[in-house]
């Protein structure tokens, strides 16, 4: 394996203004760049001699929504050359818009529709921005934090219609969740009370 | 008058038996040729990464034998072994072994189903039955050691759930004896079969460029000449201590990726009777007793065995804050999990990487051009199980 910390400064002097920070963890390099450099250093990497990631493996999206930038995007690519791994991101708010890399990977097409599909993140130059994974016509973004684990609506067929209809979810019991955390260092709302 | 041109819209799928699955593909016809293949996806998603974002770490294992449920210990062992590394625990040298001879089995689980259904979409009733036999041997090997035949739930963190029952391995030895005879059969159907050379050779060809470009991994990368392979490349658990050979392919079309698979079987065998070999006793799993539960005789004598257990089984062990991604080289390519853990019990965020999903998307490219009837051999070629592509 080429020496991840050389690669790790090769970068940086190349892309100095671009990069935000770098870090080596768990033998892949991180990189932390801003939105609008993505393309920019997306295909230095790509083309350059000296890093030669030609394969992007997949592109995913983390939610915060308590921060102020609720998105994490996350691009994963692999040089086959090198043999290393780099695993880029960036935070954007919840209404960006992100270059889409399908003009430079064509494998990136449905990787981000599914994080359209999944976030509701949408990306500018993309071809083809339908959603993906789930039913035609549904609503939402079920990845979100902020949606329920048992979703809104269910499907049944129906004897009377003759065919399959959507009702809302009806569930016997609520979802529950609980909280197993050590009552000798105390559940989250204790922990909160005795803070204030 | 010049002629208007006529394509015809066909809904292959999604109920059809040589869709492998619930895949809805949109064919553009002109005539018979395919001008355009635009596949619908995501009738089996069961929202898996939704799922194990509310489950324990020990309760998210299950969910990845329903994704590829033609191998499911292959990938269960990308979870387990992203949340080891974060935690940073040593597996004992047996359960290595352990795992790795059963990911084996499941590439030659994977493979078989994958060859003898293809040959089954160009024609070839025969290699089906007799590759299905087999499939069911190595299926009562996973139900010996798990208890069940196909979603195994067998992995652990920092090892596998128990240990090989008895007589177990001489079985698998035996199994590996006879084994390389039944491949052999398979090939004298296959191999030289006019009608499966016709219907495979020069069909679905990728280049090495773009295999790359689409973010093919597994036999579909291989098959194109591109030698990768992450257990040779980036070797993971004890693959470092075996030895095999990563067969290749040349013209990167439907027959290529066909003999890739039958050497990779054979591979396998070789690899499974190295680990029978090579697989010292000791510990199957973690002696940390705050990430594997304590043997049952223990908890009737010891206190802290007792609190480990129930800990275990309410909270979960806790896993520190970081991010990782792990990737294996499951029978299809590379299936990865992104993990990010958050210090508490319960994954923030798993992503799935199937390397299906990348495989299917290219299905345009790969067929554009083709006869109508070379969509099934296509199709079958690329190794499409929708539990994963979907997720």
């Amino acid at each position: 394996m080429k020496n991840l910390k050389d690669l790790e400064k090769k970068i940086n002097s190349e892309l100095t203004t671009k990069v935000k920070s770098t870090k080596i963890n768990h033998n892949h390099i991180y990189i932390n760049i801003e939105s609008e450099n993505l393309l920019e250093v997306v295909l230095f990497i790509k083309n350059n001699n000296q890093t030669k990631f030609k394969q992007l493996i997949d592109i995913t999206a983390v939610d915060y929504p308590e921060n102020e930038r609720r998105f994490k995007l996350v691009y994963l690519l692999l040089s086959h050359e090198f043999n290393s791994r780099i695993i880029l991101d960036f935070f954007i708010n919840e209404n960006e818009i992100v270059t889409s890399l399908t003009s430079v990977f064509p494998s990136s097409n449905w990787m981000e529709r599914e994080v359209f599909d999944m976030y509701g993140v949408k990306f500018k130059d993309h071809p083809d921005l339908r959603r993906i994974l789930t039913d035609y016509g549904f609503k939402g973004h079920p990845l979100r934090k902020d949606f329920p684990l048992t979703g809104h609506n269910e499907v049944r067929y129906s004897e009377d219609d003759k065919k399959v209809i959507y009702e809302p979810v009806k569930l016997e019991q609520n979802y529950r969740n609980f909280d197993y955390e050590s009552p000798w260092e105390g559940t989250e709302y204790i922990k909160n009370q005795t803070k204030k | 008058m010049a002629k208007e041109k006529k394509t015809l819209n066909l809904n292959f799928g999604p109920q059809h038996p040589a869709a492998h699955g619930v895949l809805r593909l949109i064919l553009e016809l002109d005539g018979e040729v395919v001008e355009h293949a635009d596949p619908h996806i995501g009738l089996l998603h069961r929202g898996t990464e939704k799922l194990i974002e509310n489950k324990t770490y020990l309760q998210a294992l299950p969910y990845f034998d329903r994704l590829d449920y033609v191998a499911p210990m292959n990938q269960e062992h990308a979870f387990a072994l992203a949340v080891e590394k974060i935690l940073n625990i040593e597996v004992p040298i047996r359960a290595q072994f352990i795992r790795v001879m059963f990911c084996e089995i499941g590439r030659i689980l994977s493979h078989i189903l994958n060859i003898t259904t293809q040959a089954l979409d160009v024609g070839a009733l025969t290699p089906s039955l007799w590759g299905f036999e087999e499939r069911e041997t190595l299926m009562t090997f996973y139900e010996r050691v798990s208890g069940s035949r196909l979603h195994a739930n067998y992995f652990r963190t920092g090892g596998v759930h128990q240990d090989l029952p008895r007589g177990l391995s001489d079985d698998i030895a035996l199994f590996c004896q006879n084994f390389p005879k039944v491949i052999n059969d398979l090939e004298t159907l296959l191999t030289d079969n006019r009608i499966f050379k016709q219907r495979n050779v020069d069909i679905g060809i990728v280049s090495k460029q773009d295999a790359l470009e689409y973010s093919f991994s597994g036999v579909m990368l291989r098959g194109s000449g591109i030698p990768w392979d992450l257990r040779k490349s980036q070797p993971y658990e004890c693959y470092d201590q075996l030895d095999f050979k990563i067969p290749i392919g040349k013209n990167g079309d439907c027959y290529d990726r066909y003999l890739c698979r039958i050497e990779e079987m054979k591979e396998s065998v070789d690899i499974i009777n190295q680990c029978l070999v090579k697989m010292p006793s000791g510990p199957i799993k973690s002696l940390d007793g705050k990430i594997s539960p304590p043997p049952k005789k223990e908890l009737k004598e010891s206190m802290e065995a007792l609190i480990h257990h129930f800990k275990l089984f309410t909270e979960g062990y806790r896993v520190k804050k970081d991010e990782i991604y792990v990737a294996v080289e499951a029978p299809k390519g590379e299936f990865g999990v992104y993990l990010i853990s958050d210090g508490s019990s319960k994954p923030y965020k798993c992503k799935i990487r199937a390397p299906g999903f990348s495989h299917l998307q290219a299905m345009d490219y790969l067929i554009k051009g083709h006869m109508l009837a070379d969509v099934p051999a296509v199709l079958g070629s690329i190794d499409v199980v929708f539990g994963e592509i979907d997720r």
